[in-house]
This record gives structure tokens, C-alpha cells and sequence, in this order.
């Protein structure tokens, strides 16, 4: 009952700003047509993917703040890849092992150095940013045309596809991780080292390694963010992407997702993504300029967390 | 040692399940363990008692893989034990009940049960085969209403030590470690666990079982160890011995008696109370004035005035205070004795307004306090029992730590004079003689000892007419307990009232004038500290 309370809210909240914004526009056919929807849900594939790796990491008590900067570095990687004559699925495939590998070299740095998520991946944004910048010779690199430039296209060439591509990958890997979350014992382990760090040390679960396991796990998912960026532009962009990893925990945490661990869910995750594209995209079609947009998402993450609190207190004293 | 009756055959026809020999653990300059010995047969529920403090959830640890003994050998099931982790220990069958619950709120009944243990296939939970196996237990427990699926933190108190002594059970465990399992548990819940406990003996699993309860320790162990000053002091039968041999043993046969700890202190040679208490020569005040001291206390002592300061009556604040009425006057020292978790600590906490309490009447000088929000401003000051933890800000310096209740008298319009807070934090420095380079030392830096000091002058520089003051001598050296008791007397004297909490049944008979015992979580009536021994403090705490 609790459970499905926690992914309604932010559902009940999704429908309210699409519903919202049918009626501001004036026009809710134009508004929710099939078009519309297809921009809203291009321009969220990369939140959305990212997402799926921050979920993880932040139900297991951690955080991650070098998002934008490895989209930026496996950007430039896929796009390099490309350009030296890669096939596109290697070119894709470096791009995402190239978003694993800085996962763990952030997990070793959180276990084996001891250093706190947030600065273990506060040092990674700078380190993954800089990297990019050297690799791309603090260049745009732009590469051949193949078919990863469809992947996020805001109309897919083939008309029964619906969606692009990149939506569809999304979903599929949504539903695969939720599952995995809920049904594997490695999902399981995430919620309990997230719930009770000690608990899950007692009951003989090593600890450090499902960190960086997690934080590989998760940066697999940020390097096909990469990908999708690359794709969206049609070049690597070593400066692109700044800030990402805001959007991305605002998306978890509006569907959710405690950040002191053991709650969340891909689910609430991915509707939080969707709520932060309608919101930009009902503004930009109202005409308002970019700061509104801003303000008002900086509202919702700040009521949406409220409102997840009261009910927590609420649920906590019906005890 | 002390033996009672052991059986002719020795402590146990079979092979140990579990022998411990000779095992020793430091934590810095603390000695934690120092030379325990046990032995456990298969089928054996084995009591280990002991006051707070003994070292038994240190040799917990120790068995269970969380701590590493020094010195010592251990042997579980005829082979050498020596455990790299949990992990480890959980594999040699040694599982541990913790006296904190050690579970994952968030997560179900039956995924906490399971937890490193998940039945799964190719890395997917079989669910199935995991609820049903918690259901078993569950139901093996007598529980089977408690839902598999459920999540834990919708489940009570009591449940949730279900769900952790299932866990444990899970894992076919061959030695079962439980640290106090009753503490947070009603009488149902007792027998229920009781009849698991002889179930499992009866399987033939060695238990260690930790309890304050000698009522209960007589109803479920056969055998027991004492542990003192973290050493093996007594073994044997619980039918040869008496329960007031068994405090004896707890307490020290010779210190049942009461004995003033600060003149021991300054008598180091003499053996007042059996012990000779070893003091480091910098620890020890001067000799004169530590006959003052002895001399201030006892003179001291009748400084109770008639006017009531604090009148508390039937204070509930649960899980662990059920109730508590008591009156404070002016001048008056009272203790509260109990054991650890008896809700002690949440009687003061509830006074100072960092617990919610549910019911009850407290009034201030006649007046009752509708709020206890802002108690700082009616006169409460509050020394907690976690000096590291909640106590002191052990990186500032120790000026900003001894004005922080009152910045207001050592600043203007928010900007601190610096000079102002020297000069007030040098005075309580020097009233508690603290010992430090000066106000401006870092806190942290000092012995456990002055960093206790700090935080008694921190109430002495906000002056409050109620001190609530829970251990405020708990494990620093006897030069510094000495100054602190002194002062407590002063601040008495100085007609303040104090409720001083402690596990430290000689301080609180020589420093107090009344005592009352919390035994969990009720208050009995405080009588004169005259008609309280050591034995019958604990007799009161353990009923």
C-alpha cells in the first residue's frame, strides 16, 4: 500500500503538470499530440538513462556528481571512435565501457581511499571533464554520419518505429533494472547497504565490493547517456552536458528516492525524469523566458521532497 | 576465580561447542577484556552476567568477528577459531543477536531474514522459497502473524527482535550469541523467545545468553560466568549459587559495602575496599586538597533545602521510559541507578526536551511546563552520557565549547569578544582545574578526563538552576572524577538541583543524597541514600 503510494504521488504529480500545461497553452490537442510527446520524450532519454544508474546509487546511500562530465568524456570517446573509422557498435560500445571504467575508478576511490561519494565524484568532474577536454584537443569532434546519429532523433526515420530509438533502449533497460532492483540478490543487497550499512556488513555481505560494483554498474548506464548526447548533437562535445547530473538527481529524487539511502525506485525515477521535461517543455511553448523554467523546477524538486517527507513523518507515527 | 560447585566431572562430559582461554583485548589505553575464560557445551545455554561496562559486548564481538582479540586462544568445535569477519564467524556457525537490532528498515521480513544468505537462481531471488522459509521460522517462533512481506520498519519494537533472532536461526547456527535479547521485549515475548531458546538447546546449539535479569538468567540458562573488570571472576551451576552470591561476584565481594571512590583515590596504598585502585601519579590531585575534597563532600551532604525545585510526576516518553514521578529540591543530589537501556537516559533527554514525552506532569517551581521546548531558558542544563557524540564539538576550541549555551554573555550584537570569552571560559577552567594550554586549546586535543571537565564547565558557565547529568563521570581517570564530584557537591551546595544518572553504584552512594532505580522504564519511589546499599540498588535493578 505504501509501496505503490510512493510511485502514485509523483505519477499524480506528472499528469498534474501535463494537465497543467493542456490548459495554460490553450490548446491541448497540439499539446498532447503525438509530436509533442515525441520531442518531450527525445529530450528526456538522456536524464532518464542516466537516471537508471543514479536510482542504484543513491538507494545504496551514495551519490554521484561526475554524470555530466563522463556524458561529456564518452561523448567525445564515441565520437573519436567514429571518426577513426570504428564500426558504430564499437564506437557505442567504447563510449558506454568508457563510462564503466570511470565508475570504477570512482568506486575503488570511495572504498579503498575512503573518500565520501560526494567528493570522490566532486574530484571526478573536474578529472572526467578535463580528460574529455584533452582527448577531444579541447576540440568539438565531429564524426562520420552512421546510424548511432538516429539513436536520439526527435523524429525517427522509420515511421512504425513510434519513438526514436533511444526512448525505446530507455525503456527496456527501465524495466530490466527494475526488475534487477527488486528480483536479484544484487538488487537486494543495494537497498539493504543503503538501509543499514552495519546490518548488511553483519550478515557477511562485503561491502565494498557491491560498492563498486555499483558505481561500475552505474557508470555503464551514464557512458550510453554519453552515446545518446553524442547522437543528439551528431558530434562530441567535450564542454556539453554541464549539469546533468543535477537534472539527473532531481529526476530520482522527485520520484522518491531518499538521499540517506534504502528508498527509491526506477519507476518514480523515470517519472521524475518526465516531469522535468514537461515542465521545460510547457514553458518553452508558453513563451516563457529560460529563467522561469528554473525557478519552477527549482520549486518542484523543493515541494516534491517536502511532500515525500510529510508522508514518510505521517507514515512513521500511524506506527 | 571463584567457583561455585562445579560438577565433579568437570565442567562438561562432552567436547566444548566453544572454550575460550586467557583472551585479552585493549582499546587504547582501556582495557576492555583482560584474561576471560568460558566454556560452553553443545545444548547449553550458558549465562554470562555481568555489571555495565564488565566487557560482555566486547567478548561478543570478539566471538563474533567484529573484534579481534589480542592475546588468547579460541576453539569452536574442536578447532582453532579465529575469525577475519562476520562473514567468517556466520560460516563457523557463531551467529550473533545484537543488543541493537541490526536490521534493514526499509527491506521486507523475510528479505532481512534471508539477508547473505538469499536463495536465488542465477542471481534472481526465488521469493517463493524465501517467505516460505521465513514463515517456518516464524512460525517455529510461535509469530507466523508476522508477514514475510511485510516491511520491517511497519513492525513493532518486539518484532523486529523476532525478525533478528530468526535471522540468526536461518543460518544454522551451531553457537548462538545473545546480547540481552529481552531488553526491548513484554513478558509474552519473553516466554515465546524462551521456548525458541530451549527448542534450539534442545537441537543440541551451545547459547551464550547476556542478561541483567537473574530472574530470567535462573528460568532459561543452567549455567553461568561472571565477568568483572572485563576478567572471568565466577563459574558454575545456577542451582548452587544464590542471587546474592552472584552480585557479590558482579560487584566485587568486598565492595558491596560502600566505599567513597575519591578516597581511595587518595589513599592509593591502602586497600579500603579489597581493590587497590592504581592511579598514574600526574592523575592524582594533591593530597591535601584531596582530603578536602572527602571532607567538602561529607560536610556538604545536608544541603538540601525545603524548597521544591522540580516536581515530576508519572512522565512517560516510550519505547523505553514507561513512567516516572519524582520530587527535586533546592540543594539536592539525586541519583538514578538501573542498568543500560532501562530508560535512564530518557528521563533526563525527556526533561530537557529531546524526547517527546507522551503523558505525565512536570512542574518548575509550581508552575507546570506546558512545553519542554525551551528548557535552556527555564534553568535546565544537560550533560549528555556521549561527550563524543553529542557532547562536544571536539575541533573547536575550548572557549567556544564552555559559552556555547550562553554566546549572549560574552558577545554584542552577534560579534563574540574574544577577550570576554578567554576571561570567562580561564575562571571555569580554573574552578574545574582543567588542564590545557589555555582557553583557546582545541578541545580534542585534551585527555578524556579535562574534555569531561569541559563539558561540565560549559553548565557552569550557563548557570542553570536543574542539572541533568547523565554519567558525568563514566571512564576517565580518578583525579578527574574527584574534581567532577567535588563540584557537583559545590553546584548543590550552591542550592542548584541535580539528577545525576549513573552505572556507578559507589559514586552515586557517596555523592547523592537520595536515589531512585529505573528498572525498565519505571522509577521506583528515591529514599534517602542512607537506606540504599550497593546490593540492594542492584537487587531493585534487576528485578
Amino acid at each position: 500500500m505504501n509501496r505503490w503510494l510512493r510511485v502514485l504521488a509523483p505519477l499524480a504529480g506528472l499528469v498534474a503538470v501535463i494537465l497543467l500545461f493542456a490548459i495554460l497553452t490553450g490548446s491541448p490537442a497540439r499539446y498532447l499530440s503525438g509530436a509533442n510527446l515525441r520531442v518531450v520524450l527525445a529530450q528526456t532519454v538522456i536524464v532518464a538513462i542516466g537516471a537508471l544508474g543514479m536510482t542504484m546509487i543513491i538507494v545504496s546511500g551514495g551519490i554521484d556528481l561526475s554524470v555530466g562530465a563522463v556524458i561529456a568524456l564518452t561523448s567525445v570517446v564515441t565520437a573519436l571512435a567514429l571518426h577513426d573509422g570504428w564500426t558504430p557498435i564499437a564506437a557505442l560500445l567504447a563510449g558506454v565501457v568508457a563510462g564503466g571504467i570511470v565508475g570504477i575508478i570512482n568506486g575503488l576511490a570511495i572504498t579503498t581511499l575512503r573518500v565520501v561519494p560526494f567528493i570522490a565524484t566532486l574530484g571526478m568532474l573536474g578529472i572526467a571533464r578535463g580528460v574529455a577536454k584533452y582527448v577531444a584537443s579541447e576540440q568539438t569532434v565531429n564524426p562520420p554520419a552512421t546510424w548511432l546519429n538516429e539513436l536520439a532523433v526527435t523524429f525517427p526515420s522509420r515511421d512504425w518505429m513510434l519513438f526514436a530509438p533511444g526512448v525505446w533502449i530507455a525503456i527496456i533497460l527501465a524495466a530490466m533494472m527494475a526488475l534487477v532492483l527488486r528480483n536479484t540478490v544484487f538488487g537486494r543487497h543495494v537497498f539493504a547497504l543503503g538501509s543499514n550499512e552495519a546490518a548488511a556488513r553483519a550478515c557477511g555481505i562485503n561491502t565494498s565490493a557491491l560498492k563498486v560494483r555499483i558505481y561500475a554498474l552505474a557508470g555503464l548506464f551514464f557512458g550510453l547517456a554519453g552515446v545518446m548526447q553524442m547522437s543528439r548533437l551528431r558530434q562530441g562535445d567535450p564542454t556539453v552536458a554541464v549539469g546533468v547530473e543535477l537534472d539527473v538527481i532531481a529526476a530520482v529524487v522527485i520520484g522518491g528516492a531518499s538521499l540517506s539511502g534504502g528508498e527509491g525506485s526506477i519507476a518514480g525515477a523515470m517519472i521524475g525524469a518526465l516531469v522535468m521535461a514537461f515542465l521545460r517543455n510547457g514553458s518553452q511553448q508558453m513563451g516563457w523566458p529560460n529563467y522561469v523554467q528554473e525557478i519552477i523546477i527549482g520549486v518542484v524538486i523543493v515541494l516534491a521532497v517536502a511532500a515525500d517527507r510529510w508522508r514518510a513523518s505521517r507514515a512513521a507515527e500511524r506506527n | 576465580m571463584w567457583n561455585a560447585g562445579v560438577s565433579p566431572a568437570g565442567p562438561q562430559a562432552s567436547s566444548p561447542a566453544l572454550r575460550l582461554h586467557a583472551i585479552t583485548k585493549h582499546f587504547g589505553a582501556t582495557i576492555a577484556l583482560d584474561g576471560v575464560d568460558l566454556e560452553v557445551a553443545p545444548g547449553e545455554v550458558h549465562a554470562l552476567i555481568g555489571e555495565n561496562g564488565a566487557g560482555k559486548s566486547t567478548l561478543m564481538n570478539v566471538l563474533s568477528g567484529t573484534v579481534a582479540p589480542d592475546r588468547g586462544s579460541m576453539i569452536v568445535g574442536g578447532t582453532p577459531y579465529a575469525p577475519r569477519g562476520p562473514a567468517d564467524a556466520r560460516s563457523r556457525g557463531v551467529a550473533h543477536i545484537h543488543q541493537e537490532l541490526v536490521l534493514c528498515a526499509h527491506l521486507s521480513v523475510a528479505e532481512n531474514i534471508a539477508m547473505g544468505v538469499e536463495a536465488s537462481r542465477g542471481g534472481w531471488l526465488r521469493r517463493d522459497v524465501m517467505n516460505e522459509r521465513a514463515a517456518t521460522l516464524l512460525a517455529e517462533f510461535g509469530r507466523s502473524e508476522i508477514k514475510p512481506s511485510r516491511r520491517v520498519a511497519d513492525l513493532s519494537l518486539a518484532d523486529r527482535q523476532v525478525v533478528e533472532v530468526c535471522r540468526a536461526l536461518a543460518r544454522d547456527a551451531r553457537i548462538l550469541l545473545m546480547d540481552e535479547p529481552t531488553s526491548s521485549l513484554q513478558r509474552a515475548d519473553v516466554e515465546h523467545l524462551f521456548e525458541t531458546v530451549r527448542r534450539l538447546r534442545d537441537r543440541g546449539i551451545a547459547i551464550i545468553y547476556i542478561s541483567h535479569f537473574l530472574e530470567e538468567v535462573r528460568e532459561i540458562a543452567s549455567r553461568f560466568t561472571v565477568l568483572r573488570d572485563g576478567r572471568s571472576v565466577g563459574t558454575g551451576e545456577l542451582t548452587s549459587v544464590r542471587d546474592e552470591d552472584l552480585i557479590a561476584m558482579m560487584v566485587g565481594a568486598a565492595q558491596t559495602r560502600v566505599s567513597v571512590p575519591h578516597q581511595a583515590a587518595h589513599e592509593p596504598q591502602s586497600s579500603l575496599n579489597g581493590t587497590r585502585v592504581p592511579v598514574p601519579q600526574e592523575a592524582m590531585p594533591e593530597p591535601q586538597s584531596g582530603l578536602n575534597v572527602a571532607q567538602t563532600l561529607l560536610s556538604v551532604q545536608p544541603s538540601v533545602q525545603p524548597e521544591v525545585l522540580l516536581e515530576v510526576e508519572n512522565l512517560s516518553a516510550p519505547p523505553r521510559l514507561r513512567v516516572a514521578s519524582f520530587v527535586l529540591h533546592r540543594g539536592e543530589i539525586l541519583g538514578i541507578a538501573g542498568l543500560v537501556g532501562s530508560g535512564r537516559s530518557d528521563l533526563v533527554r525527556t526533561l530537557f526536551g529531546l524526547q517527546r514525552a507522551t503523558g505525565g506532569v512536570v512542574r518548575l517551581r509550581g508552575q507546570e511546563l506546558k512545553t519542554f521546548v525551551h528548557q535552556i531558558r527555564n534553568g535546565f542544563g544537560y550533560l549528555s552520557e556521549d561527550r563524543k557524540g553529542e557532547g562536544l564539538a571536539l575541533q573547536l576550541p575550548i572557549a567556544d565549547n564552555v559559552t556555547m549555551s550562553r554566546f549572549a554573555s560574552c558577545s554584542r550584537g552577534g560579534w563574540i569578544d574574544r577577550v570576554k570569552q578567554n576571561v570567562q571560559t580561564g575562571e571555569v577552567m580554573q574552578r574545574l582545574r582543567i588542564k590545557a594550554p589555555g582557553p583557546r586549546g582545541i578541545t580534542g586535543r585534551l585527555s578524556g578526563g579535562n574534555q569531561q571537565k569541559v563539558a561540565l564547565a560549559r553548565l557552569l558557565h550557563q548557570d542553570p538552576d536543574i542539572l541533568l547529568l547523565d554519567e558525568p563521570a563514566r571512564g576517565i581517570d580518578i583525579g578527574s572524577k574527584a574534581d567532577i564530584y567535588r563540584e557537583i557537591a559545590r553546584l548543590a551546595s550552591e542550592g542548584k538541583g541535580i539528577v545525576m544518572v549513573s552505572s556507578y553504584l559507589p559514586e552515586l552512594l557517596a555523592v547523592c543524597d537520595s536515589i531512585a532505580v529505573m528498572t525498565r522504564g519505571r522509577l521506583s519511589p528515591a529514599k534517602p541514600v542512607s537506606e540504599w546499599t550497593a546490593d540492594s540498588i542492584l537487587q531493585a535493578a534487576m528485578v
